[in-house]
């Protein structure tokens, strides 16, 4: 019988909840390195018993886990992320030079097809390469040493690289995300990038529609559709046809613009999911209601979801790794608040579920679809 | 054994983060000093590498203390000779973070 597995990334540690294909009854294993932050996990595509693991805390800094039966067990790996040769500097918020410094993994990505290879998006923006299972760690320099480099401003969350997608048609080629700089892609496996924001446009910066500078929140794609690339921006959601060439935006009928989270159903690679969230200074959702929209129409037709999620008093967030959806024949869509509650749709968002409702802040959710 | 055995006592996360039971460790070393100590313990668990002082620069890390004998010796010399308790084995080299804050 199918399984359906959650990894969550709270503020406090990592959980993992599993069901059966039914979705209904859920078992919570965790927390997993209690006390710690846990930006991210995510199980490898090529073995789904591979599950890496971002652990951090301001205190003791980076730790990476990694586990090899599917988060019974884990074991630290390596941590040693070091830019290549002298880094140099970027902007800091008030436009003055300011060393490039590591500070913590937001995101990690397996290889598609390798258990032992995986990316990681680290703050301050570069990005890391791991072959050997997560041992060890190599800067893709190429990335942070772009002519723009020296000019990128980190967002209100810092410099990080936080979105990284794979092409499942073109190893060769990353798409690649970082607050505030922007979007950028590789069609040579990390040797050279470019950005890739032509047709965004941020009306918070002093060129809105300048080449870098952009405030990106989550890039999202259908596996089988890697050429066409949504966006939830700081404000506006973004489409593209051309692996991000090109964008236009597809905001439509959304009650607000701003949000952190987008994704694209298993199977309708026209469907999207975000949650609007109200800004600039609130970021919770609008009036009370927890609401996911749903555009049937790859964006500009935008439905709200709300069944089984809160009508009234409600003021949590969804962060911008913190939305997944399965690979059921129903697909399941699920994400996880800044108040610790994790919500599950096993029918594409028609109707919702908490798995749990009380744990610490979500930082991310991840599903792994188990035959 | 064939240097001094020093007895080092490390927060609960970096126990844990270790698998180390006890509040303890003990790390053997020739000359024993802040930076020895240091390099004898992340030698014995690799996985505390990061967690104390910096991987590149071994520059402690910002929140992370370092107590002996009821001083804090964060800002002294990490060649210095730690004090004489420490090295007769009476008292431990102690490892905390910093309380600063919270959430």
């Amino acid at each position: 019988m199918a399984q359906v597995r959650v990894l969550v990334g709270t503020r406090k540690g990592a959980f993992v909840l599993t069901s059966d294909e039914a979705r209904k009854n859920w078992q919570v294993d965790g927390p997993h390195f209690a006390g710690w932050e846990v930006y991210h996990l995510k199980g490898s595509p090529a073995d789904p018993n591979r599950i890496y693991a971002s652990q951090s805390s301001s205190w003791t800094g980076q730790v990476v886990q990694r586990s090899d039966d599917g988060g019974k067990t884990w074991n630290p790996v390596g941590n040693k992320f070091a830019y290549d040769g002298v880094p140099g500097t970027h902007q800091w918020y008030d436009g003055t030079p300011h060393p490039w410094e590591f500070k913590r993994v937001w995101h990690l990505e397996p290889s598609l097809t390798n258990p032992d290879e995986v990316l990681a998006g680290a703050e301050d923006a570069g990005l890391f390469h791991s072959t050997d299972g997560g041992q060890n760690w190599s800067e893709l320099s190429g990335l942070r040493t772009h002519t723009t480099g020296s000019a990128w401003q980190p967002g209100a969350g810092g410099l990080c690289l936080h979105t990284i997608l794979l092409d499942p048609t073109n190893p060769k080629r990353i798409v690649i995300a970082i607050s505030a700089a922007g979007a950028f892609r590789t069609d040579d496996g990390g040797a050279t990038w470019k950005p890739i924001n032509r047709g965004l446009v941020s009306k918070y910066i002093p060129d809105p529609t300048a080449e870098v500078g952009h405030c990106v929140h989550h890039i999202a794609a259908h596996p089988g559709r890697p050429g066409t690339l949504f966006m939830q921006k700081h404000w506006d959601v973004m489409r593209s046809d051309d692996a991000g060439d090109n964008w236009h935006e597809v905001s439509g009928n959304l009650p607000t613009d701003f949000g952190f989270v987008i994704d694209v159903h298993a199977h309708e690679p026209e469907t999207l999911y975000v949650v609007p969230i109200k800004s600039d200074s609130e970021h919770f959702v609008p009036d009370g209601k927890l609401r996911v929209f749903r555009s049937r129409t790859g964006g500009n037709d935008w439905e709200p979801l709300g069944k089984g999620l809160p009508d009234r008093d409600c003021y949590v967030n969804v962060l911008r790794d913190a939305m997944a959806v399965d690979k059921m024949d129903s697909c399941g869509v699920y994400f996880g608040t800044s108040g610790g509650q994790v919500y599950a749709s096993a029918d594409s968002g028609d109707n919702w579920n908490a798995i749990v409702r009380d744990l610490p802040p979500v930082l991310s959710v991840e599903v792994q679809t188990l035959a | 054994m064939t240097g001094t055995a020093i007895r080092v006592e490390l927060p609960a996360h970096l126990r844990t983060l270790a698998k180390i039971a006890g509040h303890e460790v003990q790390v053997d070393v020739a000359e024993p000093s802040i930076r020895t100590v240091l390099d004898a313990l992340e030698a014995a668990y690799p996985m505390l590498r990061g967690t104390i002082r910096d991987q590149v620069t071994l520059e402690r890390r910002a929140y992370m203390r370092l107590f002996a004998c009821q001083q804090d010796v964060s800002f002294d010399s990490v060649d210095a000779p730690l004090p004489d308790a420490v090295v007769r084995g009476a008292e431990p080299l102690i490892i905390l973070g910093a309380v600063a804050g919270g959430s």
